[in-house]
Parts: C-alpha cells; sequence; structure tokens
C-alpha cells in the first residue's frame, strides 16, 4: 500500500477514459432497447407500490373484498385510513415521528464520524498490523447482526442501559461500522497523495489534513452512506424492536406499523396508509440527496 | 473534483459539528424517562379494594404481552384505579412478535415482571424448559379457585401447581349467521348437527353455498382447522375422550379422532357446501380467517363457525344483535340429550419476579374488579370481543351482545368446559404440525394420511 502506485492509478486518463470499461458500459446501456426495457421493468416493479398506494385511499368494506384495480371502477376515495393511523387512538402514528428521527439522527452520524477517522487512519497513516486490522474490521461485515443480538442485550442490562435509545444508536453504529469504514476507506484512498504531501509541506498535522482536506472531498461518499445508513435505520424494525422495546417512549414507526393491523389483524386495511406514512421522510431525504447517493454508489468500486 | 483551496472554511465541517452537537443534545433526552413518584395514593372509597395490596408507592411493574393497539387501550385503562390506588406504575408493552421476542428477553435475562401468556403449551415449556416463572401467590390462588372454572384452572397449571392465573377467555363454540337473512329465507337456527346439516342442503339445494371459511393466518395459517377439530371431537366422542386426546392418552390417528375430522369433511370438503362468496373448497386455505365470515354480511354466505372475538372483523357499525345482520348460535350437538362441552381459549398472566408489587398486581389481575373494570373500559371506547372467565364479571359491563352471551355460556353452571386442545399440546404439535397438518387436509390430503402425519410429529419423550 505505498503511495506511488495510487498516485498513479488515480490521474486522470482522458485517452483511455473513451474506452474505458465504464464508458462501454454507459454505450450499451444507453441503446434503444435496453431503455425500453429498463421502462419496462420500472413499470413492472411499480405497479405493486401503486396499487398498494391506490388501497390506502379506499374505504375499509372495499379494501377488505376487492382488490385496488376494481378502483377504475368505483371511483370512492377516503382520507379515513390516513386519520386512523395519524391522529386516532390511544397510539397514533404521528407520535412515532420523534422517536424514530431521534433514534435515526445518531444512528447515522454515530458510525459516520467513526468511520471517516478509522478510514483515514487506515487509508492515509502508518501503524504496525495496518492491513491485518483493516481486514478484520471487514470481515466483521459477514457476521450476521442475529447472533449479537442477546449477548448485547445482556451487556445493556448489566450497564444500566436497557430500555434507552443509547441501545439502539450503539446498536446501529456496531453493526454499520465495518461497511461504513471499507466505503469510506475505499473513496478515500483515491484521493491524489500529492494533496497531501502538498498540507504537509504547509505545515497541517494530521487533524488539519483530515478536517480540511479529507471531509470536503468525501462529501459524495459520506452523503452516499448518509443515504444507506439512514433507510437502513429508519425501516429497521429488528433492532429496535429487541433493543428499544415496544414501548411508546422508545419505539419507532416500524415498530408501530407492524403492530398496525390489531392483535388478531382485524384492521389490517390500515397497513397500506401506514406505509405511505412512513416513507415520507425517507423520500425526502432521498429525492435531496440523490444525486450524491448516485455518485457514492461508485465510491469505492471503480478505479481509475 | 477540483477548485479545491486549503483555506476555505469547509461546510461540512461546520455541518459535521452541528451533527455531533445535535446529537450529544439527543442522547441527553434519551436518558430521561422511567416515571415514578406519582402523586401519593389519594384514598377515596374506590380505593376500599385495594387497601389490601399495601402502599406501592414509586414501584414500577412491567407488563409485557402480544395484545397491541386498539386492543391493548382497554387493558391500559382498567389499571388506572390499581395505580392511583397503590401509587405503583404499571408500564405496558404490547407487541404482536411477542412470541418470538419473550424467550429472547429471558434468555438476555431481561424478562418482563409479567407477561399474558396466549398458550398454555408455552406456559408449561417455560415452566419446565426455562424455569422462569413463578408459581402464583397464594392470594391468586385464592380468587382462582374462588372465580374461575376448573377448567381454567387447570389449564393455567403445570404439574399439580396454578402457575398462571386465567385473564380473559373466549368461547370458540360459536357458529355466526344473518339472523335478518334467516328470517328473510324462513330458516331456523338448527339445535341438532344433523339439523344443521339438513339446513345446510335446504340452502344448498336453492343454490346458494351455506358454509364460509377461512384460514389463512401468516405463519399460523390453518389453527381455524384445529377449532373445528377440537369441536367435532367433544362433539363426536364427549369430552372423556377429547381429555386422553389431548394428553395423547390415544394416538392423533386414532380411529375417533379421524370419525371427528369427517364429519369436519362433511361440511369443509362438500363443495356443495362451501365456500360462499369466496370460491370453492381450495379457497379456504388461501382465505385469511379474518375473511372468512365477512360474506355473511354480502348475503353470499349464511354460517361460519369461528370464536367470539371474530366480532371485532364486521366493519364498525355492523348491528350484531340477536335479531340484527349478524348475531351466533352455539354450535349444536351431534346428540342432544348428551351435555356438550363449550370450548373455550384464553390467555394466562405468568410473572417472571416475585417482587410485593408484582404479586399485588397478579392478584389484582385475578379479581373481579379487574375483570369488571376492563370490560367498562373497553364498552366506554366501543370495543367487544374480550370478555373474562372470572364468576365474578358483571355481563352488564359489556356492550356487546355476542360478549354478553359469552359471559352467560360461561358462567351457566350446567355447562361444561374444554381448553383449546392446540393450545394444551406441545408446541410441536399445536403450533405446528397440526397447522401445517390441516392447511393440506383442506387442499385435498386424506384424513387417515392427514393424522398419521401430525401423530408422527409428536415429540418422543
Amino acid at each position: 500500500m505505498t503511495v506511488i502506485e495510487d498516485v498513479a492509478g488515480a490521474k486522470p486518463d482522458l485517452a483511455a477514459a473513451a474506452t474505458s470499461p465504464s464508458a462501454a458500459a454507459k454505450n450499451q446501456l444507453s441503446s434503444r432497447w435496453a431503455s425500453a426495457a429498463a421502462l419496462v421493468i420500472a413499470v413492472l416493479w411499480t405497479i405493486p407500490t401503486f396499487g398498494l398506494f391506490l388501497s390506502s385511499f379506499r374505504p375499509e368494506r372495499a379494501v377488505k373484498t376487492t382488490g385496488w384495480w376494481t378502483f377504475f371502477g368505483d371511483w370512492s376515495v377516503t382520507f379515513s385510513n390516513y386519520t386512523a393511523v395519524l391522529f386516532r387512538g390511544g397510539q397514533p402514528l404521528i407520535n412515532y415521528f420523534v422517536n424514530s428521527i431521534l433514534i435515526t439522527l445518531p444512528a447515522v452520524v454515530i458510525p459516520i464520524v467513526l468511520a471517516s477517522v478509522a478510514a483515514y487512519a487506515f487509508a492515509w497513516m502508518k501503524f504496525p498490523f495496518k492491513d491485518t486490522l483493516f481486514v478484520a474490521v471487514f470481515a466483521l461485515q459477514i457476521v450476521p447482526l442475529q447472533v449479537a443480538l442477546i449477548p448485547l442485550l445482556q451487556i445493556y442490562e448489566t450497564t444500566g442501559l436497557g430500555g434507552t435509545f443509547w441501545t439502539v444508536w450503539i446498536s446501529h453504529s456496531i453493526f454499520a461500522l465495518p461497511l461504513a469504514i471499507f466505503l469510506l476507506h475505499n473513496s478515500m484512498h483515491e484521493i491524489p497523495a500529492e494533496l497531501i504531501e502538498a498540507a504537509r509541506v504547509d505545515g497541517a498535522g494530521h487533524v488539519r489534513i483530515f478536517l480540511q482536506v479529507m471531509l470536503p472531498l468525501m462529501k459524495p461518499a459520506i452523503a452516499a452512506f448518509a443515504v444507506f445508513q439512514f433507510l437502513w435505520v429508519w425501516n429497521d424494525l429488528l433492532v429496535a424492536l429487541v433493543f428499544a422495546g415496544g414501548t411508546a417512549d422508545v419505539a419507532p414507526l416500524t415498530v408501530r406499523i407492524a403492530e398496525l393491523s390489531g392483535t388478531r389483524g382485524t384492521d389490517w386495511h390500515l397497513l397500506s396508509a401506514g406505509a405511505f406514512v412512513s416513507i415520507i421522510i425517507p423520500l425526502v431525504v432521498f429525492l435531496s440527496l440523490q444525486r450524491f447517493f448516485v455518485r457514492g454508489l461508485l465510491a469505492g468500486s471503480v478505479k481509475g | 473534483m477540483s477548485g479545491l483551496t486549503l483555506r476555505r472554511p469547509s461546510r461540512t465541517t461546520t455541518l459535521m459539528a452541528a451533527a455531533i452537537g445535535t446529537s450529544l443534545v439527543l442522547a441527553g433526552c434519551g436518558g430521561s424517562g422511567g416515571g415514578g413518584g406519582t402523586a401519593p395514593s389519594a384514598q377515596g372509597p374506590e380505593c376500599a379494594a385495594f387497601t389490601q395490596y399495601g402502599d406501592l408507592n414509586g414501584k414500577t411493574i412491567t407488563v409485557y404481552t402480544s395484545i397491541v393497539t386498539p386492543e391493548d387501550q382497554p387493558h391500559i385503562d382498567s389499571y388506572k384505579t390499581f395505580e392511583s390506588c397503590t401509587g405503583a406504575t404499571v408500564k405496558y408493552e404490547g407487541s404482536k412478535e411477542f412470541e418470538a421476542q419473550l424467550p429472547v428477553k429471558v434468555a438476555a435475562g431481561t424478562p418482563p415482571d409479567i407477561a399474558y401468556i396466549p398458550q398454555p403449551g408455552l406456559l408449561a415449556s417455560l415452566v419446565r424448559d426455562n424455569k422462569a416463572i413463578k408459581p402464583a401467590p397464594a392470594a391468586v390462588s385464592a380468587n382462582v379457585d374462588k372465580y374461575y372454572p376448573e377448567t381454567f384452572k387447570s389449564a393455567g397449571s403445570v404439574d399439580g401447581t396454578l402457575y398462571a392465573a386465567p385473564l380473559g377467555a373466549n368461547v370458540k363454540s360459536f357458529v355466526w349467521y344473518s339472523p335478518t337473512k334467516f328470517k328473510e329465507k324462513g330458516y331456523a337456527v338448527p339445535k341438532t348437527w344433523d339439523e344443521m346439516i339438513t339446513l345446510s342442503k335446504t340452502i344448498s339445494a336453492a343454490g346458494e353455498k351455506p358454509w364460509c371459511a377461512g384460514i389463512g393466518s401468516g405463519d399460523a395459517t390453518g389453527w381455524p382447522l384445529t377449532d373445528w377439530l377440537e369441536d367435532t371431537m367433544l362433539r363426536e366422542n364427549g369430552p372423556e375422550v377429547y381429555d386422553q386426546w389431548v394428553k395423547h392418552e390415544i394416538p392423533f390417528n386414532d380411529p375417533k379422532v379421524a370419525a371427528a375430522l369427517d364429519r369436519v369433511g362433511g361440511i369443509l370438503k362438500d363443495p356443495a357446501f362451501v365456500n360462499g362468496g369466496l370460491g370453492d373448497v381450495s379457497s379456504i386455505a388461501t382465505t385469511t380467517f379474518q375473511d372468512g365470515g365477512l360474506p355473511i354480511l354480502e348475503g353470499t354466505c349464511y354460517m361460519h363457525r369461528q370464536a367470539n372475538f371474530y366480532a371485532a372483523n364486521f366493519p364498525e357499525g355492523t348491528d350484531i344483535s340477536e335479531n340484527g345482520a349478524i348475531y351466533a348460535f352455539e354450535l349444536p350437538p351431534v346428540d342432544a340429550s348428551k351435555p356438550t362441552p363449550i370450548l373455550v381459549g384464553g390467555e394466562f398472566v405468568a410473572a417472571f419476579t416475585d417482587r410485593p408489587e408484582v404479586q399485588a398486581f397478579q392478584a389484582f389481575l385475578s379479581s373481579p374488579e379487574w375483570s369488571n373494570a376492563k370490560a367498562k373500559a373497553g364498552s366506554d371506547i366501543g370495543q367487544s370481543g374480550w370478555l373474562s372467565a372470572n364468576t365474578g364479571m358483571d355481563a352488564a359491563n359489556l356492550s356487546n351482545p355476542i360478549d354478553k352471551l359469552s359471559v352467560q355460556v360461561l358462567q351457566d353452571s350446567n355447562n361444561t368446559f374444554r381448553f383449546d386442545g392446540s393450545d394444551l399440546m406441545p408446541k410441536a404439535i399445536g403450533s405446528a404440525a397440526e397447522w401445517k397438518g390441516m392447511t393440506d387436509w383442506i387442499t385435498g390430503k386424506s384424513t387417515a394420511d392427514t393424522l398419521t402425519f401430525i401423530e408422527q410429529a409428536w415429540p418422543k419423550s
């Protein structure tokens, strides 16, 4: 892992770019047939969601007796499903937004902070067993999180953290770190070494290089990972259910939605409305960060 | 990625700093919670029944159940008097993942104080395998002896020791029908099984389907058929044989069981009788149990066998009453001269800790005061489908005619009861092999093959 190699690899080569694998792939993917196929797949892929969306506006009786496609013969629209899930009953969904946000923000920020610092160390600092440690960290990615549930729960209980948001924040951070470190390390590694050297010549230490050189350049990769992690945590049911539990003061939206249909499933007509309520915030986040997301998807995957 | 200047203050850095700051603030919020120290108990006249529990000020009892919104609200409301009179706080947590999560909590050493166990079979395995359940305290035993039928007491006991007092109860031997429709067509409620079959034939001859059913229920698909089988076992063979069957003293594929299952098949596997408004015989397997009885409202089906709690499945505003759009009759006996036991189910209150406040709360839950408070709390917010087998319960506190009918059935001293067999059997049978076997049976497997399949799954011990 020498600096010289990377400089050569990262040097932009315009002549090579025209015939690079990614350019060839781009040509193939933008042919007319490929576009048509993509369109068909996109439509097929969207139909169930579209049906769910229509269902969320249909009256209870209609949802329970006929399919969503009959909507086109019978244009009865109601907002009662939405008012029911948002405001009705002892535990309306609207109360759980706060919990979901309280869980998600730290669970996204903590791994990003830790992982970007760790990635910097792995990419640009020299210390013994660096490569071994890096492989070990990434290898943790293959450990299924389910095996950690009971031991972690025991630890939280003995340390008195049980039933608080801390358990969820810490657990999500633990589970996110291997991938976060790997992704950020790879994109950080692509940054030309000259920049670092120039900064060093100017008298900058590691802290200054990290904050003023690395972080601004890492923006797309960090944003991409943030979107990943945000969606993962926002949609997570298992971790929240196991560690925080289902009480109204800590449970996120997903836990409540899982219970929306009632003890014996009699209220299942509310599920479609509940699903769309929970989608709103991830949709906003995704749409506002999507340009980073697409750029960041390639982070660390294609070199040169 | 050009135009980089070293000295430009970075927006990301500021954002990052702000984010870290926010997370610290949020962290501060997360730590709080954990109530306690409410106002000292106000000793009004309504507290007279609670003095026996003593002063529990500042104590917290956690309750973990499978009962979720909206059915949990009357539960939470019913603890209010207990909380205000004793000063204790009850923390209620309901989850549909209850059965998967409870063993996790027990294994991690963080069990709740109290759990409402929906199946005696699960209770038995928690007692025998995990040794996690505390035996019921004396006050609870006294209440159970005084107020509950023997069937419920024995279902909450393991090896002769009472561990869990009954909480709610349901009456399963009901057939839902539409009184207005029956009146319109001139049909009478059948008094014997043969009358019921004759009525089915009459309806079928008129070109309609008399029965509708649905057994779909996610992982538990098939359970409504286990209730059918239990009901016909009681009617075909009587309670003694039923008990032998549940305890596996006769094999699951005994000819007596086969006769009972064939009796179910006489209705549910007859293409002329099912599946009103839903399709053919095979549609029983694909229809969810929630939808199974709804065709009665549409007029495309006449009868649907399901427990009293099915009332909640009819849309809000449905007239459920003796002469209304929907009501239920008891599944008739095969031989009207013999008393037929009623099939019942219910959940039980198991305690994982034995602190005084937990035992006091257990005693409260087994008292008639709680049953009535719960019934009233449910009626106040217009919920139905819940009742208790507590003989101290006043049916006037219930709002739904079916619930009142169920309480009358439970409190009628002439009736004998049998607890839901699949809930009593080992988990490998009652919550696995029987569900799968019965689902295969309705989709075409023979009675003999089905029963042999279930018999082979019985755990050898």
